[in-house]
């Protein structure tokens, strides 16, 4: 209908047609919601689904690296993140990888900018919420251990010159190295997902495993608090993926169905395998499964169909759930959480299978060989090649960054008496219930 | 006079109590209490952890009594608390010297 209007519009004066970027109040009102829901995210959802899942006297510690994470990301995102990742490099070899640094502190880009049809610093709010949901995820591996200092200074470093090049090789523009590749990626399968989530897993190596993991029992203080989390993402979700699609249209439409789907699909997934290992059904195990979904649709959550979706789901579910029941317990590292296992395995799932379950509709897709030609296999290698390259680059830079952050602040860990003792105690001076 | 110590499952307290009741014992120490004994613990399973937690949570009753009550009150007992499920619990059955109420003096008896 909008559409129709604007082409009849443009009929009666040609000079619309190259008119500049107009603000369409429908597409602004839903990417500000969006990027309010996606916030919550982290400081709510994210926070609880971890917090609830750690020992009692470290739940505080695991919450504030959450919420440490998310304020520390955001500033550096609006220092230098921003620039990096969606900046314009002059120099086309430069561009390939790093947007530069025209806009510190979004120098040059004014109130009255638009990106498309919404204000541009809504984009930016927006993209920064991602950023900041992304270093948080790594957390996850390392609770119970890291000293808090480390880890915020290692956020900040991290979403500078870990996330911000890697969002702009994917999302970039033209001249960014797998942008003009055709990558898809709808809203992070390999930007946020795989990133973080490989982030987690070289962070537990290197920090190394909690005291007396396997030994004692280590049981969460609350799964309930946990399944709240996991509500509070999933809400925040249809922000995420629904405001991938930049406006308030039927994109972001498909992408609510996509949202809400594949989660529900890989719950399923997720109970019904715990009770063929297990003989058991549990909640934790539920939630575990909405967010391998969620996880496994974010890459392809404007790009696939019903069945899409639901084999989106499926595959997700069981690849984490190996991840988290199987090949943790086979390689001994200690991703305390289990970032790597749902969030990389679930979102490497997701960015792969795209290339197969996109549907062909070119008013969907990106520009890339499915596109273009109906290339899957293209497709697919195009796939591999971001997938290859996103995690180079993210294990690469997280080995340098943690480091560095390491020399910074003098060590990554904390005491033994301090571990043993509890982190809320030791490090916060608070606990989590006065009862 | 005897005392009696019951471990039972928690969710029957109400039971053994109203059942007591009935037959007019006056008074009682409650108690939440964890062990084990044929039942063994149970298990806990957390992202395909699983824990085994030894002790299973039961209440535990004293209460004291005079000796001709003892047959009606540990017949009650049993038939309140039972479930036919392992781990219904115990009683423990032991004679008491003296009983004193600290406000008015009285002893034996009297002061149950």
């Amino acid at each position: 209908m909008k559409s129709k209007l604007l082409w009849l519009l443009a009929l009666f004066s040609p000079a619309l047609l190259f008119a500049e970027d107009k603000l369409d109040t429908g597409d602004t009102a839903w990417m500000m919601v969006s990027t309010a829901v996606v916030l919550l995210m982290t400081p709510a959802g994210l926070a609880l689904f971890y917090g609830g899942m750690t020992r009692a006297k470290n739940v505080l510690n695991t919450y504030a690296m959450v919420v440490g994470a998310f304020v520390v990301a955001f500033v550096a995102w609006i220092f230098a993140g921003y620039s990096i990742a969606f900046g314009t490099n002059e120099s086309a070899a430069l561009q390939t990888f790093f947007g530069g640094f025209n806009h510190i502190f979004l120098e040059g880009i004014s109130w009255k900018d638009l990106s498309g049809t919404y204000p541009t610093y809504v984009f930016i709010v927006f993209q920064g919420t991602f950023a900041a949901i992304t270093v948080a995820i790594a957390s996850g591996s390392v609770i119970e251990r890291m000293k808090f200092s480390t880890w915020l200074v290692f956020v900040a470093i991290w979403t500078i010159f870990v996330y911000a090049p890697i969002t702009h090789m994917v999302w970039g523009g033209d001249g960014a190295l797998l942008f003009d590749a055709g990558a898809l990626d709808f809203a992070g399968g390999t930007v946020v997902h795989m990133n973080g989530g490989l982030a987690g897993l070289v962070l537990a190596i290197l920090v190394g495993r909690r005291v007396g993991l396997n030994k004692t029992a280590m049981k969460p203080m609350s799964i309930m608090l946990t399944a709240l989390g996991a509500a509070l993402l999933w809400f925040g979700w249809f922000g995420f993926n629904g405001g991938s699609a930049f406006g308030a249209n039927s994109i972001a439409g498909l992408a609510f169905l996509t949202t809400a789907l594949a989660p529900s699909v890989a719950a399923i997934t997720w109970m019904l395998l715990e009770y063929m290992t297990y003989k058991k059904i549990t909640l934790l195990g539920a939630v575990s499964g909405i967010v391998a979904g969620l996880v496994a649709i974010t890459p392809a959550a404007g790009f696939v169909d019903v069945s899409g979706s639901m084999i989106m789901g499926v595959v997700g579910s069981i690849v984490a759930f190996y991840g988290v029941i199987g090949l943790k317990k086979k390689l001994g590292y200690d991703d305390s959480l289990d970032a790597f296992g749902i969030h990389f395995l679930a979102g490497l799932w997701g960015a792969l299978a795209v290339a197969f379950l996109a549907v062909k509709d070119n008013d969907l897709l990106w520009d890339g060989p499915l596109k273009e030609s109906g290339d899957r296999i293209g497709q697919f290698l195009v796939q591999v090649e971001s997938v290859v390259v996103v995690g180079i680059f993210t294990l690469i830079g997280t080995v340098v960054v943690y480091y560095i952050a390491m020399l910074l602040t003098g060590g990554a860990r904390v005491d033994e008496e301090t571990e043993t003792r509890g982190l809320d105690e030791a490090v916060h001076g608070e606990k989590v219930l006065n009862l | 006079m005897k005392k009696i110590e019951v471990i039972i499952k928690p969710f029957k307290l109400e039971d053994v109590k109203d059942a007591l009741a009935d037959l007019g014992i006056t008074g009682m120490t409650v108690t939440d209490v964890k062990g084990y004994g044929r039942q063994q613990g149970h298990s806990e399973l957390y992202r395909g952890a699983e824990y085994i937690v030894d002790f299973v949570a039961k209440t535990k009753l004293d209460l004291i009594i005079k000796d001709e009550d003892l047959d009606t009150v540990t017949k009650a007992i049993v038939e309140s608390a039972k479930t036919g499920k392992i781990g219904d619990g115990k009683i423990f059955v032991s004679s008491i010297e003296e009983t004193i109420r600290i406000r008015t003096g009285e002893t034996g008896n009297e002061a149950i």
